[in-house]
């Protein structure tokens, strides 16, 4: 196990941020971790780093006590954070050699452990390039590789890809995998892009400091609803009856569409329209729409993850130009 | 027999036995704030320039403008006199300047990287004086190159002796300047607060002006000023002025440093 977590805590004060939560991830999962701003996801991801001290409760990160071991979990895991951490003003070899240093890796293996890194996120004719001169995109798998350099077994993913466009999160997250399905690495990640989770083997929403929900992608979207079948027909009357005498309950009709709801939504749809087919009744479309972690999400937390990202977006935004301004 | 890799079917090694015993100095963390800053300095060299351009500035105008009305200070002239201040001023703008570059750091991201390392918080502490320290070196050194226009006479003792001062001093000020770097939170006062801390440091510490017949009061605040005996050291090996009291100044400059070291690890010791 990479990952175990008991009744971790943390208050500020009188608030309390993370309220005793549990979780294990195995070794190769790719873990996500959901939540509103403000549920305790930065928190707990803070304390896992070994960047804050937990109130009560306890952790082990690949076998180590985040508490009395702190420096052998910083050892083994690999962090990018929603904020740039690069030097801007040297070039990317030197962020990768310098991240060698501080993590003591061998200096004999240096140069290839950063030929390999570089070339796993395809940034190998950018090294000796200032790092000011790179894309967004660029910079964060910069960061993904400099997390890697010291052979981590835990990536820890906060936001990675938060302000990037949607091609260039693509890119991020075809080398995130490639070097996933590569090295076995275990991922813990946090994200406010719902197909982003969508990667993720199991998902823990956390909301008001505790862990609602803890499940695969396919297992949380069954928990809020079914599959919906959507069907146009020029004969919604006779068809509702059809159906209804066939799956033995009412079904919904609105116009001239038919809607059913199932578990599995494209095996019922084919079974309907093969009921429907063998009456003659003519069938012009047909939709099936399954339930989505955005649907998950607002159900559980009551709240829209796309209000959540603009917010986000918004902070990051904030910071950025202010930063500009300071550099003027 | 000596085994220290991994078995071979195990693709990625474990860590914790590789690092070893992280020690409360961890030298190679050290040298790479160190490096890092020197890398830095080098590609700012107009920064460099810029020190340099001031310092001589301040050595021109007051040297050569205030000889004729001051006379000789026991025996040396004024040019000569204020010339080991110069080399205290780029001490006390580069040495604290760098230290607080860590200010810089902290809003632009890069101290979450060490922050996160496996290295004790002395590394960024220890790293960023002797960092400001060698900076403020590489000044003083260009700095000397003028000397014969002040009068100074050098030879090679005391060439190596001032950059010695230079060097003890410098990691004074930038012990100084991380527990100023530690203590501002608050990214916008920044330049506000260090108008306020370099300047009154330069004016109050017998650069400019010699230290004997001052006021009681003046007299305090010079002996609070950690830069005060930074510069009767420089003058000292350098002028041979007061050349007895140098060990002393030396030995409390590095007493302050030690103090200031231990403070800015503590203060680091917050939460991230």
């Amino acid at each position: 196990m990479t990952i175990r977590v008991e009744k971790l805590s943390r208050s500020f004060g009188e608030i309390q941020a993370v309220k005793g939560i549990d979780l294990q991830v195995e070794r190769g999962e790719t873990f996500g971790f959901l939540g509103p701003n403000g549920a305790g996801k930065s928190t707990t991801i803070k304390m896992l780093c070994t960047l804050l001290h937990p109130t009560s409760g306890k952790a082990w990160i690949n076998g180590y006590d985040i508490e009395r071991d702190s420096s052998r979990v910083r050892q083994s895991i690999g962090i990018v954070f929603q904020d740039p951490t690069l030097d801007e003003y040297l070039t990317a070899e030197q962020n990768l050699y310098y991240h060698c240093m501080i993590y003591h890796t061998p200096v004999k293996t240096r140069a290839a452990r950063i030929d390999d890194v570089l070339q796993l996120v395809g940034l190998d004719d950018r090294r000796k390039d200032i790092v000011k001169t790179f894309s967004g995109g660029m910079k964060r798998r910069l960061e993904v590789a400099r997390g890697l350099l010291h052979e981590p077994q835990t990536l820890f993913l906060d936001e990675p890809t938060v302000g990037l466009d949607p091609q260039t999160r693509r890119s991020v997250w075809e080398h995130v995998l490639k070097l996933r399905d590569r090295t076995g690495l275990t991922i813990f990640m946090t994200t406010h892009y719902m197909e982003e989770a969508e990667y993720c083997d199991r998902i823990a929403i956390i909301d008001h400091g505790q862990i609602v929900a803890l499940d695969t992608p396919a297992a949380l979207k069954r928990m809020v609803g079914q599959d919906v079948v959507a069907l146009t027909t020029p004969a919604p009357e006779q068809a509702a009856a059809l159906l209804e005498r066939h799956l033995n309950h009412p079904v919904r009709r609105a116009e001239e569409t038919i809607y059913v709801e199932g578990e599995d939504g494209q095996a019922l749809a084919a079974s309907l329209i093969r009921q429907l087919t063998l009456a003659d009744i003519e069938v012009r479309g047909v939709n099936v729409t399954a339930p989505t972690l955005e649907d998950v999400f607002v159900h559980l937390t009551g709240r829209a993850i796309r209000d959540e990202l603009a917010s986000a977006k918004d902070r990051l935004g904030a910071r950025l130009r202010s930063r500009g301004r300071l550099r003027r | 027999m000596l085994k220290t890799t991994q078995p071979a079917a195990i693709p990625q090694s474990s860590p914790g036995s590789r690092s070893g015993p992280v020690f409360f100095i961890d030298f190679e963390g050290i040298a790479m704030i160190w490096r890092r800053d020197m890398v830095r300095m080098w590609r700012q060299r107009s920064r460099l320039m810029g020190a340099i351009a001031r310092a001589l500035v301040w050595l021109f105008a007051l040297g050569f403008g205030l000889r004729g009305s001051l006379g000789t200070i026991a025996g040396f002239s004024y040019e000569q006199f204020v010339f080991p201040g110069v080399i205290a001023m780029t001490v006390i703008f580069s040495g604290l300047q760098s230290a607080i570059s860590i200010v810089y750091d902290r809003e632009f991201g890069f101290l979450k990287e060490v922050q996160v390392a496996p290295t004790p918080r002395s590394t960024l502490v220890i790293g960023k004086c002797l960092g400001g320290a060698s900076s403020s070196t590489v000044q003083a050194l260009i700095i000397l190159v003028f000397a014969p226009f002040a009068s100074v006479t050098l030879t090679p003792l005391n060439v190596l002796a001032t950059l010695g001062a230079t060097f003890v001093t410098a990691l004074a000020i930038a012990g100084m300047g991380v527990v100023i770097a530690m203590w501002i939170t608050d990214f916008e006062n920044f330049g506000t607060i260090q108008n306020f801390i370099t300047l009154p440091l330069y004016m109050f510490s017998g650069a400019i002006f010699p230290t004997r017949q001052v006021p009681a009061w003046l007299h305090a605040i010079l002996l609070l000023n950690p830069l005060t005996y930074g510069v009767n050291a420089i003058r000292g090996v350098l002028l041979g002025y007061d050349i007895a009291g140098v060990p002393l100044n030396l030995a409390i400059l590095l007493v302050f440093t030690g103090v200031m070291v231990m403070i800015a690890i503590w203060m680091s010791r917050k939460e991230v």
